[in-house]
């Protein structure tokens, strides 16, 4: 067991996949002699040469087109958004090339790639550092999206998405990546469709994740002391979204509270609400409650900021109301 | 109309051309023509739907570079313009015209299109529909190559990547983005514009501060060509040196190929803004007919020879309508195939 950064778990991830397959690279801005701008690439450039750790020019839709066509050919790329937000000017190729190709193409091609990078809402970062894009991305067809949240399933979950034969759109967060954790010291990997019951409970679901999952294990220690007993489920997975695991969670508890750092209007909130009334609406006590962030440019100042996102004492009330049945 | 740039000189007898590869230019042009003029007539019938855009008057430039290239080795990329792109790839005109009939055992089982058309097998990286799209893809292609070479040390990794486009994509970031990183890198792309004079209704001058394509390769550091894109055999030496150079490592190659679309962008387009005297004055200088005319002045062929292969193509073509036909629709209980790799 070694204790690791979460920065450091994502590059233990990169180091053993391209140790093991010479077809994986890195590309993109400063991936490569800067290492990264959270350093998750650092010095790797010295180990694989320059071509395994591209620098690219500061050209998102270009190299990330790029990292379609060299997937299509072979090779199994790793694209770095150096802030997830600088995405939105890849748009057109993730959705239209990395998603959506193979099912155009008639299945003649698969694209390995993963897009990774932080992600969320950082520390007065102004709003375009600090976007939710998860929701912009969910609807893309092809696209598998997966939200890592602490060292240990960052690891997991990358290699896993490196070795996936699909585009893998992979969220990092800007304020976890100096989370510790003791490693396991041998290989692990973790499904990229399974999520994670990160405290067992029976009052009530909460589902969440990324660095939502932190704000709401904060929250279940106030509401331990009060004799609640909430479960709370990391998804991990945010598409395909692991039904299994929350289907059985509701089935016993009849309770789901969500909670997001994406915006309320077509998050991946309003996504399972959706599909839990179409699965599982027999099953519910009550209405699910959706704590998401507003439905606002992320504002510069702090305490603008933190009434943008939610905060612990929110889901602990959502929580008392929840069982209350005062929703 | 704005006045015509000076076509550049080419002369014929600086390429030495056997019967056989002429013969072989010649059919893998008629073989573009006949498609697109059967295509036009199966849509008026009703047999293709959506956009279709034919290639009628810009052969040589398929051709011409992609008969440059190693079959089934080499890497083409298009755009929606992109039937004869694969046609010149080697994907048979049966699987090409059964995607436009949207049948199941088209080169992309139904699922793209026109616009659409892919085959790994033949190395057809596809059509790209958006404008610009492709070139990326393209020159990540020719990365890959470069990577196998160096970082696998895979000594047969040689192949070469062309990207085609027109004259309103050379105006999107995309192309500067793509031509900087294939300079940068020294990567073995062919850039090759097919400049037809309008994107739509939007005539090139119109839309470029510098209307010369191939002079936008030199910030680069990049080789520019200016080529007569009617002349099949300028065309064709053109990309023969550029594939030697890219094969050889010595990097990427601009070739901007001057040539005329014969009909409105799509056969949704009424093609109202092109002048009659241009187009007519275009049309006079078809490139089937000027081919014809080298390999018959040449004695290269015969026109009991041309005919042959005329009539052989048009019975590939009928061919490949009665498979397209006869083939089956895709079915409804496989919607969701080809969605993720494991399907």
């Amino acid at each position: 067991m070694a204790e690791t950064l979460l920065f450091n778990a994502l590059r233990e991830a990169i180091d053993e996949e391209m140790a093991r397959d010479p077809h994986v690279l890195v590309m993109g801005e400063d991936v490569g002699h800067y290492g990264g701008s959270y350093k998750v690439t650092k010095d790797l450039y010295q180990k694989y040469g320059e071509l395994r750790l591209l620098d690219t020019p500061i050209a998102e839709n270009s190299f990330t087109g790029m990292a379609v066509g060299a997937a299509m050919t072979g090779l199994r790329p790793i694209i770095e958004g150096m802030n997830m937000g600088f995405l939105l000017l890849a748009f057109n190729q993730i959705a239209n090339n990395a998603g959506m190709l193979r099912y155009t193409s008639g299945g003649n091609y698969k694209i390995p790639m993963v897009i990774r990078g932080p992600g969320g809402v950082g520390r007065q970062l102004g709003a375009e550092h600090s976007q939710r894009l998860e929701a912009y991305f969910q609807a893309v067809p092809g696209l598998k999206i997966v939200a890592c949240s602490t060292p240990y399933n960052a690891k997991g979950l990358l290699k896993s998405a490196i070795r996936d034969d699909n585009p893998v759109l992979f969220f990092e967060h800007v304020l976890l990546y100096n989370l510790k954790e003791n490693l396991p010291d041998g290989e692990y990997l973790l499904p990229l469709d399974k999520a994670e019951v990160v405290r067992s409970g029976k009052d009530v679901t909460i589902l969440t994740y990324s660095r939502m999952r932190h704000h709401v294990m904060q929250a279940a220690k106030t509401l331990e002391k009060d004799g609640y007993d909430p479960e709370v489920i990391d998804l991990l997975s945010l598409k395909p979204l692991d039904f299994e695991t929350i289907g059985t969670s509701i089935r016993k508890t009849h309770k789901v509270i969500v909670v997001e750092e994406c915006m309320r209007t077509g998050g991946i909130g309003a996504e399972i609400v959706a599909s839990i009334n179409d699965r599982l609406f027999d099953e519910l006590d009550a209405p699910v409650l959706r704590l998401s962030s507003q439905d606002i440019p992320t504002p510069y100042n702090g305490t603008l900021e933190n009434l943008t996102i939610v905060q612990p004492q929110q889901i602990v009330e959502a929580v008392e109301k929840m069982i209350a049945l005062r929703v | 109309m704005v006045q015509e740039r000076t076509l550049p000189t080419f002369h014929a007898s600086s390429v030495e051309m056997s019967r056989e590869e002429g013969l072989r230019l010649y059919e893998d042009m008629v073989l573009g023509r006949m498609f697109e003029d059967k295509c036009a007539e199966m849509y008026y019938r009703g047999k293709m739907f959506g956009f279709v855009h034919l290639y009628n008057g810009q052969e040589a430039v398929s051709t011409g570079v992609i008969k440059s290239m190693r079959p089934g080795e080499d890497y083409v990329c298009s755009t929606y313009r992109d039937h004869v792109h694969a046609l010149s790839a080697g994907v048979p005109a049966r699987n090409v015209m059964a995607e436009l009939f949207g049948k199941a055992t088209g080169c992309s089982k139904g699922r793209g299109g026109s616009m659409h058309l892919f085959s790994a097998e033949h190395r057809l990286l596809g059509g790209y529909a958006f404008i610009g799209e492709g070139i990326p893809v393209a020159t990540g292609a020719a990365f890959q190559t470069k990577y196998r070479r160096e970082v696998m040390g895979d000594k047969t990794a040689d192949q070469v990547t062309a990207a085609f486009f027109g004259d309103g994509t050379t105006n999107n970031g995309q192309f500067f983005e793509c031509l900087n990183m294939a300079a940068l890198w020294n990567l073995p792309i062919l850039f090759v514009v097919e400049n037809n004079k309008w994107a739509i209704g939007m005539a090139h001058e119109r839309a470029t501060s510098q209307p010369e394509i191939y002079r936008k390769a030199s910030v680069f550091g990049m080789p520019g060509v200016e080529v007569d894109g009617m002349d099949v055999l300028a065309v064709w030496s053109a990309a023969q040196t550029a594939v030697a150079r890219a094969r050889a490592g010595e990097g990427p190659t601009l070739i901007e190929c001057l040539t005329y679309r014969f009909r409105g962008h799509s056969l949704a387009d009424p093609d109202e803004l092109r002048s009659k005297a241009e187009k007519e004055a275009w049309l006079a200088r078809d490139p089937i007919k000027k081919f014809t005319t080298y390999l018959i002045e040449q004695k290269l062929a015969s026109q009991p020879d041309l005919k042959e292969i005329d009539s052989r193509i048009q019975a590939l073509v009928d061919e490949a309508v009665q498979f397209a036909l006869e083939s089956p629709e895709p079915s409804p209980s496989e919607l969701y195939r080809y969605i993720f790799s494991e399907d």
